[in-house]
């Protein structure tokens, strides 16, 4: 059986009770919205790219705690990071919590790696990776709303 | 006069076992992570007891073959097995005749051959569709498809806080150019049970026909046709202990025989030549292609299970047990029950404070306790409370008060891990 706590681990809670970058900048130049019907959760995320550098990243929306807590550590890990490592990083994640890779194969990921425990939730795999479609298909420039279904 | 024991024996009899109802459906004697299933879905679908299991496995080793066609044995049992099934739901439902029991395959396919046969044909640009604030997806987009193709309205009964449907709002919306009133007995996300009786002897004042959404009321209520008095009614089995991907839409007759068919193909003619064909009779009309038969056949198995336990009793039990809920909900900190009508079936749509309802039902599965989470099919009502989703726990016959503690238990655990 898994364990609960796994799933719902305290750095997870606390990025759910105090979502850090929520917010819409001003100069963001890139931004999509994503959506998952089966629970309702909504999001936007907003970059600032220059010269192929996330120089600022945030999101808002409304959902579950583990899309909260993954689009706040989302933006945490990727606010500095050159495109070509944030690629990387969606790689790194989405195996994480897919259960592609072991869960100790966390190398890169910092923080990130709390969710390894999605992997035991199969429905929960969406709420994880919602922010980072939308994130993927804000920096590819895609006009389209993110449905995970 | 009656000896003292015998009074206590009859009156063990008129009281619900549920422990012996559970008996009857296996599914319930597992474990889910080492807890005892706490199954609390009903209103998505019911489990179902070993005689419609038996039904369906008894038509398959013994009796499979197609109906109304073969000249065989096996067609001929097989045939009248499915027909039986449809003489209980006439008895079940009160209807007037065999032939308004139409088979579909669930109340959505009831509701879209009301709207492609009935309504499409008579329906002009400025007409109007009524269905109310609290309806299920099935019963509003098959009247937004449509409305669009023929430049219809749709219009909204509006509700309460409390998830009432406006009464005096709905006679100011019976207007002229309404062709037809589309509304839920009792609400899948609400619990409502809405006073369909009187709504359509108001509609009826002005001719207008009235359809009702019966899902959610043919498992737990007394349904009757008749008394009600309405012109469509449609529900799906799987809601009621039956099997999946079949169900019925009643109709009058008189409307159904002046109605189209809705698909064309097998069954449904009685003769065919490339230059005319000539439909069947009533209910085949409306029923093309091999059904469901194996489905019908053990949808009539839940129904006598149903009349064994009783209508009444169940209705009488599950509303004792909706009591003993709402009451342990209201002692719960932090918890909210959305759908608060006086005349409630089954429902229980709550929210926990600060906590997402997917993480509330991720928690309670953990729990071993099965319960919805989401829009529940019904966006609107959802939009209307301001809520991106709710949590619902769904009563049938054979849950107890003990997994409705099992419940509040498992809801103080959600508070717990969220502190």
């Amino acid at each position: 059986m898994p364990d609960l706590r796994e799933l719902y681990q305290e750095v997870i809670l606390d990025h759910h009770k105090r979502p850090r970058n929520c917010r819409k900048p001003g100069d963001a130049n890139k931004h999509a919205d994503g959506y998952n019907p089966l629970c309702g959760d909504k999001v936007s995320v907003f970059l600032r790219v220059e010269d192929g550098v996330v120089r600022d990243i945030a999101f808002q929306g409304s959902g579950c705690a583990i899309s909260t807590a993954s689009a706040s550590m989302m933006t945490e890990s990727l606010k500095g990071k050159s495109e070509t490592e944030v690629e990387q990083i969606f790689e790194r994640f989405h195996d994480l919590v897919t259960g592609k890779t072991d869960a100790g194969d966390v190398a890169g990921l910092g923080k990130l790696a709390v969710f390894s425990g999605v992997r035991d939730y199969p429905v929960r795999v969406k709420c994880a990776t919602l922010a980072w479609h939308t994130m993927k298909a804000a920096l590819d420039e895609s006009q389209e709303t993110v449905a995970t279904e | 006069m009656r000896t003292a024991s015998e009074i206590i024996r009859n009156e063990k009899d008129l009281a619900f076992d549920v422990h012996r109802v559970r008996a009857d459906f296996p599914i319930l004697k597992q474990k889910i992570y080492g807890k005892p299933l706490v199954y609390l879905d009903n209103a998505a679908t019911t489990q179902k007891p070993q005689a419609v299991i038996d039904a369906l496995v008894h038509f398959y080793a013994n009796d499979c073959a197609n109906i109304h066609r073969g000249v065989h044995l096996l067609s001929e049992r097989s045939t009248r097995a499915y027909e039986d099934t449809r003489t209980r739901l006439k008895r079940f439902i009160h209807a007037a005749d065999e032939k308004e029991i139409i088979f579909v395959r669930g109340a959505t396919e009831g509701v879209n051959l009301v709207a492609q046969s009935f309504v499409r044909p008579r329906l002009e640009r400025g007409d109007e569709i009524l269905i109310s604030a609290m309806e299920h997806h099935s019963n509003i987009v098959p009247w937004q498809i449509l409305c669009e193709e023929k430049g219809a309205r749709l219009r909204i009964i509006p509700m309460t806080q409390q998830g009432e449907l406006r009464l005096d709002e709905y006679e100011g919306l019976l207007g002229p150019r309404v062709r037809l009133v589309s509304i839920a007995h009792v609400s899948n996300a609400l619990g409502t049970v809405n006073p369909v009786r009187r709504m359509i002897e108001l509609a009826h004042r002005r001719n207008i026909p009235v359809l009702v959404d019966g899902a959610q009321a043919a498992p737990h209520l007394r349904v009757d046709v008749a008394d009600l008095d309405c012109d469509f009614y449609t529900f799906s089995g799987h809601k009621m202990y039956g099997p999946t991907g079949v169900g019925v839409l009643y109709g009058k007759s008189a409307l159904l025989e002046a109605m189209p068919p809705y698909q064309g193909g097998g069954d449904m003619i009685s003769s065919v030549t490339f230059e005319k064909t000539i439909y069947n009779r009533l209910p085949y009309k409306f029923e093309a292609g091999t059904p469901n038969i194996a489905g019908g056949i053990a949808l009539g198995a839940a129904i006598d299970y149903l009349e064994a336990l009783g209508m009444e009793r169940i209705a009488s039990y599950e509303h004792e047990l909706l009591k003993y809920a709402t009451e342990t909900f209201s002692q719960l900190a932090g918890v909210r029950l959305i759908g608060t009508a006086k005349e409630k079936a089954s429902v229980l749509s709550f929210v926990v404070d600060g906590v997402h309802p997917h993480d509330v039902g991720t928690i309670l599965d953990q729990e071993g306790i099965a319960i919805r989470t989401g829009h529940h099919c019904a966006q609107p009502v959802m939009d209307f409370f301001n809520l991106p989703a709710t949590a619902r726990a769904s009563l049938a016959f054979y849950n107890t008060r003990e997994e409705i503690d099992a419940l509040a238990a498992g809801i103080r655990k959600v508070t717990e891990v969220f502190s």
